[in-house]
């Protein structure tokens, strides 16, 4: 159905996984062995940086810029983390990815380890994701039995090892400090920042975090240039491909690989095979669990980092979820209140005490029990924990609240003056 | 009693630790691996693990106790962790909680007398597309019906009775 250009679900077949045999065959590490023998590191950091990438974990920054910022002359050991933590709802391009195709992420750290010079890198795996492990493990073993890990890969002088790590579950380990803390058997509290990794990072040493998407569309950048991958958006200042995971009340919820900037419509309609039971299209999480909605106003907006945030959300990691015009917007964010109030790892007060009091407020007006002073105070409870908590969790959880009290303001006050739920 | 763990992966993991500059990192492949034989990790195991990687005990439980998928009590031979977030939620999965309950006869946290099944609810588990989903041990079970359900448990029980 789709002909949209295909990078990373190039190989894809689902239900199937795709090994070093077939994925040399479909041009596999033929970019790694270009790109070390006629590539400086430097040019690779300038290309993605002028290809327009930005992270595909959720915050959207420039990754070339991120890069440029990593000490690469520093001697000693320097690390490069890909974070497949993976856990926020409506969030699993990753895990579709790893189950078709593991070998783009492996030849994607490479590849981005010689451009920053990183000696050691770590895949971080969530628990859920077993499968996703034991195909790295295979990946892993087949790339270093072809020589392109270890020791003076392909004759470069260039050396990289690289690990891989089983999560044993919790959502706050995504946060990348916090999954520094957990590669080095701590307890996995976010850190304070600065320093930031690229300066004190894994082991106290200078270490990047990347999500799986970004590195993976690494090899297609060096292979198919900066140019060409920033033409492949449908908007003009966005870049790329976007692994899209559909979710919740659409005919069709699948994983698919469209253009940046593809508008919310299209991504609905001829992907989603529009809302089921031929109900209307109410609202939907953009990207995740964290990301305001968007409503039936929105449908026409490019999906993209800059015009999410101007209509107030944001483009998160392209997990759309969406919602039907049966459902109860108020129920739906007390849902995911509690999800980022169970995972809240406990450290700060504004995020340990705030969201659960968060949920008590939304719960009780749900209910049908809710008066205006909660009301009141849901949005005084909003107010004081945005900005305030030690790490991004909670800002996150005050996406779906935000979203709540700035667009369903009316359904929270039908639950109070009707004296229980409206739908 | 059968070992905590055999002593050829003792010794695995103290090769390991002995090669790494850091030991730590190894904690949570140590805890799962104590887990997996055991089925969950007992105040011994935390002892274990605390020996082999040369740490202080608290150390090891801050860990153990963190983490939502290593399990501190016992747990029956399934645990059945239930996806309760929001896409899960959004197509039945409230359903599906409430029929595995009812089925079991037993509530959320708790395990079946056979010591077969412990429901847990669990966030996201990356099935999102496939929802309502669970995990029982570390097997996905996506697009389910109350149908469907019936099915797996029977053939679990099944298995167990092999
Ligand atoms: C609570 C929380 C959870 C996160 N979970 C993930 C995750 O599962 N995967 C991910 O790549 N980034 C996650 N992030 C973002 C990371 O901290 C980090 O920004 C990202 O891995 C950087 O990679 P990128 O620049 O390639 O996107 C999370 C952030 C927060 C605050
Ligand atoms: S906001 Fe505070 S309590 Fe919440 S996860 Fe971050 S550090 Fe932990
Ligand atoms: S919300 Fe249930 S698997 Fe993601």
């Amino acid at each position: 159905m789709s002909s949209a250009p295909q990078l990373l679900f190039k190989n894809r077949i689902p239900g199937q996984t795709v090994f070093f045999k077939d994925y040399c065959k479909s041009g596999g590490y033929q970019t790694l062995e270009k790109a070390f023998k006629s590539m400086a590191p430097t040019e690779i950091v300038e290309m993605v940086k002028t290809s327009g990438l930005r992270g595909r974990g959720g915050a959207g920054f420039s990754t070339g810029l991120k890069w440029s910022f990593f000490p690469a002359d520093d001697p000693g050991p320097k690390y490069l983390v890909c974070n497949c933590d993976e856990m926020e709802p409506g969030t699993y391009k990753d895990g579709e990815l790893l189950a078709a195709d593991p070998h783009q992420l492996v030849e994607g750290m490479i590849l981005s380890a010689y451009a920053i010079n990183a000696d050691v890198g770590y895949i971080f795996i969530r628990y859920a994701y077993d499968q996703q492990l034991r195909n790295l493990q295979q990946a892993v073993a087949e790339a270093k039995k072809a020589g392109y890990l270890g020791k003076n890969i392909l004759g470069s002088g260039f050396d990289f090892e690289l690990h891989l790590h089983g999560s044993a579950g919790r959502y706050i380990l995504g946060e990348e400090t916090a999954l520094l803390n957990g590669l080095e058997g701590k307890r996995p509290n976010p850190r304070l920042k600065p320093p930031f990794p690229a300066v004190r990072g894994l082991f106290g040493r200078p270490t990047t975090v990347n999500n799986v998407e970004t590195i993976a569309n690494i090899p297609h950048i060096v292979s198919g240039g900066a140019e060409w991958f920033k033409s492949l958006a449908r908007n003009l200042e966005g870049a790329g491909t976007k692994l899209f995971g559909l979710s919740g009340h659409l005919n069709h919820t699948e994983c698919f690989e469209l253009p940046v900037g593809i508008p919310l419509r299209e991504l609905i309609e001829t992907y989603g095979g529009g809302v089921w039971k031929k109900r209307k299209f109410k609202a939907c999480l953009p990207g995740g669990a964290s990301t305001p909605y968007l409503t039936a106003e929105h449908l026409d907006i490019a999906l993209d980092f800059d015009p999410l945030e101007a209509v107030g959300s944001r483009f998160g990691t392209a997990g759309v979820t969406v919602f039907d015009d049966h459902s109860c917007m108020l129920r739906a964010t007390l849902n995911l209140l509690q999800f980022f109030a169970r995972e809240s790892c406990g450290w700060c007060t504004p995020c340990r005490d705030g969201l659960p009091l968060v949920c008590w407020l939304l719960e009780k007006i749900e209910k049908g029990e809710g008066t205006k002073e909660d009301l009141q105070m849901l949005k005084q409870q909003q107010q004081q924990i945005t900005g305030r908590s030690f790490c991004a969790l909670a800002e996150g959880a005050m996406g779906p609240l935000d979203g709540l009290l700035r667009l369903f303001e009316q359904e929270v006050i039908d639950h109070i003056q009707k004296g229980q739920c409206p739908f | 009693m059968k070992k905590l763990l055999l002593k050829k992966q003792i010794d695995a993991f103290s090769k390991k630790a002995a090669k790494t500059a850091h030991p730590r990192e190894l904690v949570v492949d140590l805890l799962r691996e104590i887990q997996d034989r055991n089925g969950w990790v007992s105040d011994e195991g935390v002892e274990l693990a605390a020996q082999i990687l040369g740490v202080t005990t608290i150390e090891i439980e801050e860990l153990a106790t963190f983490y939502d998928k290593i399990y501190r009590q016992p747990v029956g031979r399934y645990p059945v962790h239930i996806c309760d977030s929001i896409c899960c939620w959004s197509r039945g999965g409230e359903e599906i909680a409430l029929h595995l309950q009812q089925q079991l006869g037993v509530k959320l946290g708790e395990t079946t007398p056979d010591g077969l099944f412990t429901l847990l609810p669990t966030c996201c588990l990356g099935g999102c597309g496939r929802a309502p989903s669970i995990m029982i041990g570390r097997r996905f079970y996506g697009n389910l019906s109350t149908a469907e359900l019936d099915r797996i448990i029977e053939q679990l029980r099944e298995e167990a009775n092999r």
